[in-house]
């Protein structure tokens, strides 16, 4: 059979396999929606998506399991494009983009569309300046690129390492998820959660490498995209009585508007926004009255358990007084940090809601107004930029191009994958402007003794996430008696458009799917970085094809594990850790990537130091200016540099990087003739008469 | 080996394609966002123009850049005979 008829033959039996999945899986859906009606207890349908998907992620990596190089690396190289897509969009969208996404378009109204942009126009620099170059290349890992191209170790081992730390930051982050997924939908502790979920990423990729990878990946989209889309079409019709909200979103967006604007007025919000600024200036005062504040403080508050004991007030009342005293600061100093953030807490809540479609809003007026403004701007254009640049660079997304059966392939690729996460990244601010509507209209102005069930239910369950209470004691609801954490706009969306909980246990198992996908796709690309470019191509060259894919499963399951004991010490914020994982990969590899390809005279030294230069500046950014790192490495705090926030250091790094290539590539002798030859290679989908022969089979 | 005067046209068409492409790309997002506060005076289908940009029309452009990238391409290997033939 020649290749064109078995790559087509393959293809249409993937299209039958992945029909038959889709259709099992609704069916699944719908047999546990009935058995709700009948009476199965919430916490079974938990564990029954939990497991359910889990074990079949495990089928699909046990039937993947292969021991062929070629196959363990790079999936055999025919995963045609639309699948590949599909597996890329899976690997791309993570726990942050799932869960996390449309809550930052809830907060952040217009200033989050940043990351919608910048996580998807970094396509485009994936299609135009990679991704068919890698594949002609065609190898194995993104560091061979640069061993080849820029000859020898010290390329390859920086590759190496900024791989490593890229995705390590990365994968920690989606642990995290998983982790906080696990124990919220079947009620386990964390570190369990972490480590069930380690289970789940290990059984899809321990096996089978990329093949049990790509496979999995493509049944796991198809999960989170039905998850994903059928609560917020569920709540379009509930809102615009119209199924498809991206088309008809922008009538609603105009009501949040004029909504915002009455909120601003409206006499009972202005009372509450006092009440803030006034518990502000009171902890401001106490504060400049220390210490004496401090003495003053405590003794009123022993004083005033002692007012309770000998009036035989309610011991309810008693033991808050005696809380009180309990959780008084212990020292001035302690006094100080705690009424600092009390002064913060309260000032932010004292401003009227910003206006959702506003790009840059401030509440300041005249010249500080229009200084928060710009530097909103700049850094919304900084993180624009690093999010794409991003995009380009990272490891475990650039690999997946190697996997297509030919350059065209991978050309179209690119477009499937855009398409896929495209559908989720449309719909996010779609479903942010909707839960804003239902949270103005139908949760502000209602009673605190008849809440909306959702508020209620979410308030008991965690207050990081919704937290409500009658500050100016009206019984009514007020904007600014609430605060929300993010992550309640997708967890929440089944509950406010009224769908059963089966469709919430369906989220939870589309939040997984996100988040064990990629975990999957980065410790892949960190195992593979360490079996493939650290053990096999620089300290045992000839080791046997069973030993280097023996070698790379070991690596992944100490990584793995070493991975989930970092993330069960919870180490920061998830969205600044994917956001740092970004700017470090930008900073490394795009500038050798890109220039490799398109600049025949970058060479060996100009690429080593234009990696390192890059790199370096934007870790120097990061460990001076993001608080957690100047509190981990012990480093002395430095002025942000036109106030561009520590996420977007790429916006150094980068072109630090280019600049560095260009100049030392210009001052040091120009590449050889084989190196010129190898550029030429990858350039040309075929060339006629080429002697040149980099894939590796 | 030697490439032919064809084989360096090629590679400059493909240059200037990749350059017209890029160039949209980067007015679609920087210079959009840029003046997006100007541009949200613009009322686009009920949305704030720079609003609609950022959140949908940035990114069908995007996709549609990829699509006619791969789909132009195809046909200049085809006219210049660097295509891998029957691979696919």
């Amino acid at each position: 059979m020649s290749a064109v008829s078995s790559n087509r033959a393959f293809f249409n039996q993937l299209k039958k396999y992945y029909t038959w999945y889709t259709g099992g899986f609704i069916t699944f859906v719908i047999v546990l929606a009935v058995l709700e009606q009948m009476g199965l207890p919430r916490v079974w349908i938990g564990y029954c998506f939990l497991f359910a998907t889990i074990a079949l992620y495990a089928g699909i990596g046990i039937m993947s399991r292969t021991a062929d190089v070629a196959e363990y690396y790079v999936a055999g190289r025919r995963v045609p494009a639309l699948f590949n897509g599909m597996a890329t969009g899976a690997d791309w969208m993570s726990a942050a983009s799932f869960i996390g996404m449309a809550g930052t378009l809830y907060l952040a109204g217009f200033d989050g569309l940043g990351f919608v942009i910048g996580w998807t126009g970094g396509y485009v620099l994936v299609a135009l300046f990679l991704a068919p170059y890698l594949r002609k290349f065609g190898q194995f890992t993104i560091p061979d690129f640069l061993g080849a191209r820029y000859g020898g170790n010290i390329a390859r081992s920086i590759g190496v390492f900024a791989a490593i730390l890229c995705s390590f930051t990365y994968v920690v982050a989606q642990i995290y998820g998983v982790g906080l997924i696990t124990s919220r939908f079947t009620g386990v502790e964390f570190g369990v959660g972490v480590f069930l979920g380690l289970a789940g990423i290990l059984v899809c990729s321990f096996l089978g490498g990329m093949r049990a990878v790509t496979w999995t990946q493509v049944a796991q989209y198809i999960i989170l995209i039905i998850a994903y889309m059928i609560p917020v079409v569920w709540l379009s019709v509930k809102i615009t009585n119209f199924p498809i909200p991206q088309v008809v979103y922008g009538q609603v967006l105009q009501k949040v508007t004029a909504k915002e604007k009455e909120l601003t007025t409206n006499p009972g919000e202005v009372a509450v926004r006092d009440i803030f600024k006034k518990n502000a200036a009171d902890a401001k005062a106490r504060i400049d009255a220390l210490p004496g504040s401090w003495e003053a403080g405590k003794a009123a508050a022993a004083q005033r358990v002692e007012a309770l004991k000998s009036s035989n007030a309610p011991v309810a009342d008693i033991r808050a007084a005696e809380k009180a005293v309990a959780d008084f600061p212990k020292t001035p100093d302690d006094a100080k940090a705690a009424w600092t953030r009390q002064v913060a807490s309260n000032t932010a809540r004292s401003g009227p809601p910003l206006p959702h479609a506003t790009p840059f809003p401030t509440n300041k007026a005249g010249e500080a107004g229009q200084k928060e403004r710009d530097t909103k701007r700049i850094n919304f254009l900084a993180l624009v930029f690093c999010m794409m640049v991003g995009t380009a660079a990272l490891p475990h997304i650039l690999m997946r191009y190697y996997t297509t059966p030919s350059v065209q392939e991978a050309r179209v690729s690119v477009f499937w994958s855009l398409f896929f996460i495209f559908l989720l990244y449309f719909t996010a601010p779609a479903l942010a402007v909707l839960a804003k509507y239902e949270v103005y209209h139908n949760v502000v102005g209602s009673s605190f003794a008849n809440l909306p069930a959702w508020v209620a239910a979410w308030a008991k369950i965690d207050p990081t996430l919704m937290a409500i209470s009658d500050v100016n004691k009206d019984g009514i609801v007020q904007l600014a008696e609430m605060t929300l954490g993010g992550d309640i706009i997708v967890l929440a969306t089944p509950e406010i458009a009224g769908l059963p909980y089966v469709i919430s246990g369906l989220v939870a198992a589309g939040g997984l799917a996100a988040a064990l996908s990629t975990a999957d796709g980065l410790l892949l690309t960190i195992a593979n970085a360490l079996s493939h470019d650290l053990y096999y191509k620089m300290i045992n060259p000839n080791a046997s094809t069973q030993k280097r894919v023996m070698i790379s499963k070991l690596l992944l399951l100490v990584v793995a594990i070493f991975a989930a004991w970092v993330t069960s010490l919870k180490p920061g914020d998830i969205l600044f850790l994917v956001g740092a994982a970004f700017s470090m990969a930008a900073s490394a590899f795009f500038p050798a990537l890109v220039l490799g390809v398109f600049w025949k005279r970058a060479n060996k030294w100009g690429a080593i130091t234009g990696m390192v230069a890059g790199l370096g500046i934007c870790l120097f950014y990061m460990v001076h200016t993001y608080p957690q790192f100047i509190l981990w490495f012990g480093t002395t705090r430095m002025d942000l540099w036109w106030g561009i926030a520590p996420i977007s250091a790429g916006v150094f790094g980068v072109p630090v990087g280019i600049i560095t290539i260009l100049v030392v590539s210009m001052l040091t002798p120009s590449p050889s003739k084989e190196v010129q030859e190898f550029v030429e290679h990858v350039r040309y989908p075929s060339l006629r008469g080429d002697t040149v022969e980099t894939m590796a089979r | 080996m030697q490439l032919t005067e064809k084989h360096k046209e090629y590679w400059s068409r493909n240059l200037r394609l990749t350059a017209v492409l890029l160039f949209i790309w980067f007015v679609v997002t920087f210079v959009m966002a840029w003046y997006a506060i100007p541009l949200a005076e613009f009322n686009f289908f009920g949305w704030p123009l720079s609003f609609y940009m950022a959140a949908q029309g940035s990114l069908i452009i995007y996709v549609l850049v990829i699509w006619y990238y791969a789909h132009a391409m195809r046909k200049l290997d085809l006219e210049y005979g660097v295509d891998e033939g029957d691979l696919k």
